[in-house]
């Protein structure tokens, strides 16, 4: 299995996002793709966008909801947080899509299967206005 | 092509009938590449000659395309139609989240034919299309109508919600689409072409994608064009203060047209600068989805209650360079204040800002001299930089107690034609004008621009570019610059990025970017394929009754000096034929 850091993403100001999406199509395009099947980051406005944004990310949760509710094991946990998707064990009953706390577990509708953040941090880099930052799981909590 | 990419699938929703089907096209997308290029053989194929713009043979066209949710800023979504303005070819660019969504829901056009016997909304998810009742929502303002729509339908950040207001469903021929609250298919009445099929509102939404076979080049080009965006001192102007900051330098060289241009210059500019809304009102910045620029300005408006101590209502009312010229400058209105109510009454109807502007401030001088009286006007005295009797009026325009105002509500060009004061009835084509009084090359391309737009051949900017190098233009000179600047710009909106972004998509980066995702072109066939585009949406044109001969020039524009001196009609005439001849000499489309 693949060893990733132990990173996740966090959200630094909502009020600073201009609802560009730019770090949704990042999300997509880290896996060679054009578009947003594979996101695992969600812009929407706060009830039209007057309001502003919503910015959702997965929290890399130390004991995540989705992954208890997985009848087939295909989330396994990532220490110290958050979930690693073993596709094939995937039997796509979206179990993890509804028990997800903030809504983080996407769903990726071109290979039916859940859409799960790897806290890469690709997404950073294309956010021009510093909305998002990675930061070391446990390292301060996103209190907004 | 690259295999997966859905942009050669055309969606049909025949409202009559209420169906929908899908065609693939492929060679459309080839030939035309999209958006523009796309939507006119569409129209085309699906508008017949001579229709009534308002009955049901007249279509919607919708189209984006190859690099819509691909690369950043291909952000538009381009609409067509037959215009009930002009009675020819309508062609409206809107952003928000329209063009995402459009693509990504697997579609690279789609075609509303047949109209509604009740008021009715459409919802396409994907490959799911619904054909949803609207009678309640009928007679609601574009908000009421977004936020309504907004919780009944599904997939929120991923989709467009579309509507019309009251301006649409009374088919006032310059009613616009309002998209994502702030931004328009503004101009030519496509709302009321909505109005007329009785279709209150469209959502899409979708969450595809597809492989590129060259991963690495392609974020290597996307990171290119996506740094310049952020970075290059081309966007800067976008990113902070916004095209209002046109205000003040238009202002100052004498172009920034005033009280129905009976002046050029403004003496309460100051007052309503960009400078002046950023400092007092600017309260967020928004953007298009796949947009890092964020050039949307939105003022946060705060209004007592006069009967209530301490309570507010605070509006969030989107502001740019045209709705200030047109309902504060053309208007006299001095004020932000001003400004921003009349705004928020016209996005609330649903009216393009542009078009409103124009036809009161021709109204409030037909007042002035007693052509018209206060029973035309339904009482209302109009007088320049009184906002409060402009809101009335903005109202009148939709309500029509009057004869007069529903000639008003065929824009200014119809109603001269019935009421007098041509000669100050400032419509070029049938659109009315905006803001750039810069001098002949801007009046060219307002008379024959596929649109009668600013934005068609950027005629202000080639007369800026005289003016600052200090030469007279020539009637030769400026139907060159006009025909080359309009022949990519055909590209531009076939692709369809925003035209902010003009100057990072240059054709070598367009080039490379067609040639990841599958097709060979090289910078000379794109530069054909738009002359071809070009010249088919002059076809359509001339077929509805568009006669470069026959064009109605305003003669006010000759009274004001612009910054190249005054402006001349046999100029503009000369120009204009120079124009059609090198149309007429391109490869045939």
């Amino acid at each position: 299995m693949l060893i990733l850091k132990a990173n996740r993403l966090v959200v630094v100001d909502y009020d600073l996002c201009v609802g560009c999406q730019c770090c949704m199509f990042a999300c997509t395009r880290r896996f060679a793709e054009a578009g947003l099947s594979r996101s695992t980051i969600h812009i929407k406005s706060a009830g039209g966008f007057e309001r502003g944004f919503v910015v959702t990310v997965c929290k890399a949760c130390s004991e995540p909801p989705c992954m208890k509710v997985c009848p087939t094991d295909a989330l396994v946990f990532r220490k110290p947080g958050g979930v690693t998707l073993i596709p094939s064990k995937c039997i796509m009953c979206k179990n993890c899509v509804d028990a997800c706390t903030v809504g983080a577990v996407f769903w990726d509708e071109e290979v039916n299967k859940p859409a799960i953040c790897v806290y890469c941090g690709y997404c950073v880099g294309y956010c021009a206005y510093g909305v998002i930052k990675l930061q070391p799981v446990g390292e301060g909590e996103d209190r907004r | 092509m690259i295999e997966g990419d859905p942009i050669s699938r055309v969606l049909y929703i025949d409202l009559t009938r209420r169906r929908s089907w899908v065609e693939e096209q492929p060679e459309l997308f080839k030939e035309r590449l999209g958006g523009t290029g796309a939507a006119i053989e569409l129209l085309h194929k699906e508008c017949p000659p001579s229709v009534n713009p308002l009955g049901p043979e007249n279509p919607i066209i919708f189209a984006v395309g190859q690099l819509n949710g691909v690369f950043p800023i291909a952000s538009k979504m381009v609409a067509m139609f037959k215009s009930p303005l002009t009675g020819n070819l309508g062609e409206s660019h809107g952003g928000g989240r329209s063009a995402v969504a459009l693509r990504m829901a697997g579609y690279g056009a789609l075609v509303i034919k047949g109209r509604s016997e009740t008021p009715i909304y459409l919802s396409v998810h994907m490959d799911e299309v619904s054909f949803k009742d609207a009678s309640v929502l009928w007679g609601m303002g574009s908000s009421a109508t977004g936020r309504v729509i907004r919780e009944r339908e599904p997939k929120p950040g991923i989709r467009t919600i579309m509507r019309i207001g009251q301006a649409g469903e009374r088919m006032v021929s310059y009613a616009c689409v309002v998209t994502e609250t702030y931004r328009h298919f503004g101009r030519l009445g496509l709302g009321a072409v909505f109005g007329s099929k009785k279709l209150k509102a469209l959502v899409i939404s979708g969450r595809r994608s597809f492989k590129f076979k060259d991963p690495r080049q392609y974020r290597v080009l996307y990171d290119e064009v996506f740094n310049a965006l952020v970075t290059s001192p081309l966007m800067k102007k976008y990113h902070e203060l916004g095209t209002s900051m046109n205000i003040l330098p238009l202002n100052e060289m004498r172009a920034l047209p005033t009280q129905n241009l009976a002046k050029s210059d403004f003496e309460c500019a100051d007052g309503i600068s960009g400078e002046t809304f950023a400092e007092r009102y600017l309260g967020r910045r928004v953007a298009c989805a796949h947009c890092p620029v964020s050039c949307i300005h939105i003022a946060a408006f705060r209004i007592p209650y006069e009967t209530e101590p301490y309570f507010y209502k605070t509006k969030m009312i989107s502001y740019d360079y045209e709705l200030i010229y047109s309902l504060g400058a053309m208007l006299g209105v001095g004020t932000c204040e001003g400004i921003l109510k009349l705004i928020e009454e016209v996005e609330t109807l649903g009216l393009d800002a542009m078009s409103t502007g124009v036809s009161l401030a021709w109204a409030t001088e037909m007042q002035q001299r007693g052509l018209i009286t206060e029973r035309e006007t339904a009482g209302l005295k109009l007088q320049w930089g009184d906002y409060g009797v402009y809101l009335n009026a903005v109202k009148n325009i939709v309500g029509q107690p009057t004869e007069f105002y529903t000639a008003l509500a065929r824009g200014v060009d119809y109603a001269s034609s019935k009421y007098g004061g041509e000669e100050f009835a400032l419509a070029f084509g049938g659109n009315e004008m905006p803001g750039y009084h810069t001098g002949p090359a801007a009046y060219v391309g307002y008379l024959v621009g596929a649109r009668h737009s600013h934005l068609d051949g950027a005629g202000y900017s080639v007369d800026e570019k005289f003016a600052k190098a200090g030469k007279h233009p020539t009637p030769e000179g400026v139907a060159e610059a006009l025909i080359a600047e309009e022949k990519w710009r055909q590209i531009l909106s076939s692709l369809v990025v925003c035209y902010f972004g003009r100057g990072v998509y240059t054709p070598e980066i367009v080039a490379r970017a067609y040639n990841l995702l599958g097709y060979q072109l090289s910078c000379e066939d794109l530069v054909k394929i738009g002359a071809e585009i070009l010249r088919s949406k002059y076809n359509f044109k001339c077929r509805e009754g568009f006669d470069f001969g026959k064009l109605r020039i305003p003669t006010r524009i000759f009274k004001s000096p612009t910054p190249l001196g005054p402006v001349t009609e046999e100029f503009i005439r000369e120009s204009i034929k120079h124009f059609k001849t090198i149309l007429e000499s391109a490869p045939e489309g």
